[in-house]
């Protein structure tokens, strides 16, 4: 199977591919368990994490990823509102990084689009990590990993998306991503945080949680940034909580076998009641995990493989 | 005949076009195998500290199928362990990716013998990449190859100590390996493009 | 001055109602003669046969980034922009730096573009000081002063505060000038990056919702009833403005709407490819408001065409979608993509295409000598353009000192061929006559602060 160069949104890859990547996400989970966590596949690569936006976790994921496939990582972070200041574009950004000779950037940026345009100026292999309002195809992926760890499929799950979809780069590429796979998704939230046309995107939308909640077999929980609630998208965090926070009552009211994800990092209080206790339905630390190991498998089939046709195979 | 369908011919047979002849049938492969997991436990004087590791994808059946041998000959069977080497491959940019199959150490390798298991030993590649996956799960003792079928043309430095059949073959032609567990049917089968007269 | 005959063509006049086959001789800087099988003299004489000759075009809306951007363009490379496209006359709007919201900046533009001398420029004055929406600007003197400023508006952005938009219409009228509006609630907007609709949840790019275009025109033709001001729409874009329009006509309120040929031609989907080049305000719209401007287009509740042409450097359009500065190219491209997309599909016929270039706007902002009639003594402002002629969009070839057009790589039908202002051939067969050249390369006595 072709892979393809660039990941910038989920739209990209077909079913198939989605299964080629769980599939070789296996083989990076089991090298995560080894005393030496390191194959030498991209030995002699060069991949650089290009950071408009802060995010150690993500920067921290992607990084152990390139290293477990003995890459070399460097990292450049820059605040978004300053290059064109400074009057250097995006687009020089860019071909200074093409001179480096790198073979792939990893790029999260506070602009939608900054990806793909990125993609357009570059020979290196673009990675979306995450780009404004718009996706966020690895995570995406991870979730789906997790969930078929968990499931053993994907097909036919029932997942509520809760919270700020809007805003939510985490939702567009999950959205795709699990109705792409054959999930039953529900988006539900304050009506001010779902995307007007969001009904025409495949999934339910509902403002109920709890009338929602015991169909789910997925909860994922969506982060909420505070500043939503100064911009009047709800009139309170109290509120928002007493509607659409997972508290102990709400976890009653789930199917016993169903799951809590978050893309992290929690706002606990807000989307979770801080007194939750810890509990094995909730598996943010396996997304976590799971994050390293999906994106060494995406590095290793996007750079490991030949962009040409195959040549004829000898045996 | 499509390359990919298995011809089951006893040994000797051709198919009618002439292009594939099968060297091995069932029964010479079961020989082979028998004949190799004895001289294992003749080299290494018993199952003491010995591991068999099958290399994905047909090593590993026959890896096991030595197992099973060896178990019939000494009552006990050595533990088979699973390589894949898609990470260690020299050839990573060149190729497209091939679907990985998971890799199953369900022991220590550390201080062990460890007899790779492979179908056909050509250029020695796949053996350079299986042994540097081998040495990042510990320190074997010893580190030994076995192989159904050696074709020579090797381009690294490498024999094996185990040997079911030697076939000397041209570097045009392809030599293929079936197996029961894979393939529905036991056989090595060489295929030589030349005779098929519409210039491939 | 030069003497030149144009022979042959098919001379479009909507002023007169002429349309049909005549020669046009042009002598002194004035229309010496119309008719047909006129002899020379002595004058050059070009065949246009096939040809249109027509008044030249008036573009109300431009923007020429003179004083303060001129890296970007400037008041001379704007007008040979303009005289390339056709245009004998555009105006200029007042979001500049310093801001055009006084007089002296205003003469300055005009002195600029006399000293170019490829087009007419008339200084749009700003409604309010620094475009800040707080105090009105000296209308008055500004009106006096030698540049005649006789449109205000703070373009770019919407004035919000509704009572001073009141006082200032009703100073402008006081005038008899024009307030011209970007009809916006800013604080519907706020942040906004393209329409806001299916795309943009698509997207993940925040929304300008329609809405915020529609309730501010809402409010302007409600204050624009109240003061009797002479009120005037800027690109419009949405289907309920179309209808808010065409209301507001029919009750008899003062008003008059332009549209832009990408308002008429691009819809909001052209925003998935995170182009900064498609990035424009208003933004581009769904296609049922595309669709609502064509059709008030040409029942007449939009008036005219008016590019916004707004130059923009390549550094801040190869920037990331969010931080790129919204605008658009217009004016080498206006005519070609008024033919292929408007008059070719029936839309408009091409005299009516050429009404909405020609008299229409000289009449809204009531200029003199421009827009036609095409008549013996008349000031020679005329545009020939070959309707038929296919040519595909290559911004590298513009004089225009920006290429940020998203009509790139665009086959399209109708060339402008020749541009006369003044009497002068500043466009002579679809380029700039050579005797502008020192113009273009030297910039203007304001370009030398850059």
């Amino acid at each position: 199977m072709m892979m393809i160069k660039h990941l910038l949104s989920i739209d990209q890859l077909s079913t198939d591919m989605i299964d080629l990547v769980l599939k070789t996400t296996d083989s990076f989970g089991e090298v995560g368990t080894r005393t030496i966590k390191k194959v030498p596949a991209l030995r002699g690569r060069t991949v650089c994490n290009l950071f408009f936006e802060p995010s150690t976790r993500t920067r921290l994921s992607f990084e152990l990823a390139a290293k477990r496939l003995s890459a070399d990582v460097i990292t450049f972070t820059a605040d978004s509102k300053t290059s064109v200041s400074k009057g250097e574009s995006f687009k020089d950004t860019a071909l200074t990084l093409q001179a480096m000779g790198l073979d792939a950037i990893v790029v999260r940026h506070t602009s939608g689009g900054s990806a793909k345009r990125l993609s357009e100026w570059v020979d290196a292999s673009v990675l979306n990590a995450g780009d404004g309002s718009n996706e966020h195809p690895t995570q995406a992926l991870l979730d789906l990993y997790t969930i078929k760890q968990r499931f053993g499929r994907i097909e036919g799950l029932h997942i509520g998306i809760v919270g700020d979809v809007s805003h939510s780069r985490v939702a567009r590429s999950n959205i795709k991503a699990m109705t792409k796979m054959g999930a039953h998704v529900t988006v539900i939230g304050p009506p001010t945080l779902l995307p007007v046309t969001v009904g025409s995107w495949g999934v339910d939308v509902s403002t109920d949680l709890d009338a929602v909640l015991p169909k789910l077999d997925i909860v994922y929980l969506l982060r909420v940034q505070k500043e939503r609630q100064v911009d009047q998208f709800f009139p309170s965090l109290r509120e928002y909580s007493m509607f659409w926070g997972l508290d102990n009552r709400r976890v009653g009211l789930m199917k016993p076998e169903a799951l809590i994800m978050h893309p992290g990092p929690i706002n606990r209080g807000v989307e979770i009641a801080g007194d939750l206790p810890e509990m094995e339905r909730f598996i943010v630390a396996d997304q976590v995990t799971n994050g390293i190991a999906v994106r060494a498998a995406l590095m290793y089939l996007m750079l490991g493989g030949s962009q040409e046709p195959p040549p004829t195979e000898k045996v | 005949m499509s390359p990919n369908s298995v011809p089951n011919l006893p040994a000797g047979g051709a198919d009618e076009t002439g292009r594939a002849w099968v060297v091995l049938d069932d029964l010479d492969v079961k020989r082979a195998l028998v004949r190799m997991a004895h001289e294992i436990v003749e080299s290494n004087r018993g199952t003491g500290e010995l591991v068999l590791v099958g290399i994905h994808r047909r090593g590993v059946p026959l890896a096991h199928r030595v197992a099973k041998r060896i178990a019939e000959i000494e009552t006990i069977a050595p533990p088979v362990g699973e390589l894949d080497i898609s990470f260690y491959r020299d050839d990573v940019g060149i190729r497209s990716p091939q679907e990985i199959s998971p890799t199953d150490f369900p022991f220590d390798v550390t201080d062990k013998t460890v007899v790779l298991v492979d179908d056909v030993l050509y250029t020695g590649r796949t053996v350079r990449a299986a042994i540097d996956a081998l040495v990042d799960f510990g320190r074997p003792r010893l580190v030994k190859l076995a192989v159904l079928v050696d074709r020579g043309h090797r381009e690294l430095p490498f024999r094996a100590d185990f040997i079911g059949k030697n076939i000397p073959t041209s570097k045009m032609q392809e030599v293929r390996v079936h197996v029961l567990e894979t393939d529905g049917v036991d056989s090595v089968v060489v295929y030589d493009p030349r005779t098929l007269g519409d210039g491939q | 001055m030069a003497e030149i005959l144009f022979k042959g063509g098919r001379l479009i006049d909507p002023a007169s109602g002429v349309d049909t086959t005549s020669d046009v001789l042009v002598s002194g800087g004035r229309v010496i003669e119309v008719g047909s099988n006129l002899s020379s003299n002595g004058a050059e004489t070009i065949d246009i046969s096939g040809a249109v000759i027509c008044p030249g075009f008036i573009d109300l809306h431009v923007h020429l980034r003179e004083p303060g951007r001129e890296d970007e363009e400037t008041v001379a490379t704007g007008s040979a922009a303009a005289a390339r496209g056709g245009f004998t006359a555009v105006g200029a709007m007042p979001n500049t730096d310093p801001v055009c919201d006084n007089a002296a900046v205003a003469d300055k533009v005009a002195a600029a573009a006399r000293l170019a001398g490829m087009c007419e420029v008339i200084p749009a004055g700003a409604l309010t000081k620094g475009l800040e929406g707080k105090y009105i600007t000296p209308v008055g003197e500004m009106v006096t002063c030698s540049a005649g400023v006789r449109m205000f508006t703070d373009d770019g952005k919407g004035v919000q505060d509704s009572r001073i938009l009141r006082r200032a219409m009703e100073y402008i009228k006081g005038f008899d000038a024009i307030c011209a509006e970007h009809c916006d609630d800013a604080a519907l907007s706020e942040g906004g990056q393209m329409h806001e609709g299916y795309y943009s949840d698509m997207l993940g790019l925040k929304g300008m919702p329609a809405a915020a275009e529609d309730i501010a025109l809402a409010r302007d033709l409600v204050l624009a009833r109240l003061t009797g001001v002479r009120y005037h729409a800027l690109h419009v874009s949405t289907k309920g403005s179309v209808e808010l329009i065409r209301q507001a006509k029919a009750q008899g309120v003062r008003v008059t709407a332009e549209v832009t040929p990408h308002h008429l031609i691009l819809t909001d989907s052209e925003l998935q490819s995170f182009d900064p080049v498609n990035k424009v305000n208003p933004p581009l719209r769904s296609s049922s408001d595309v669709e609502a401007c064509r059709v008030g287009l040409a029942d007449g509740t939009l008036d005219a065409i008016a590019t916004d042409h707004a130059p923009h450097s390549r550094e801040e359009k190869e920037s990331e979608f969010e931080l790129a500065p919204p605008g658009m190219v217009g004016l080498e491209t206006a005519l070609a993509l008024m033919i292929t997309e408007i008059v070719d599909p029936g839309i408009l016929t091409l005299a009516e295409l050429v009404r909405r270039l020609t008299s229409v706007p000289a009449g809204i902002l009531r200029l003199a000598g421009q827009g036609g009639p095409v008549a013996e003594g008349g000031v020679a402002n005329l545009t020939v353009f070959d309707p038929a002629a296919e040519w595909l969009i290559d911004p590298e070839t513009f004089v225009s000192k920006s290429r940020n057009t998203p009509f790139k790589g665009r086959t399209v039908r109708g060339r402008v061929l020749h541009t006369v202002f003044g009497g002068n051939l500043v466009v002579r067969n679809g380029e700039i006559s050579p005797d502008y050249h020192a113009a273009l390369s030297v910039g203007t006595s304001l370009g030398a602060q850059q």
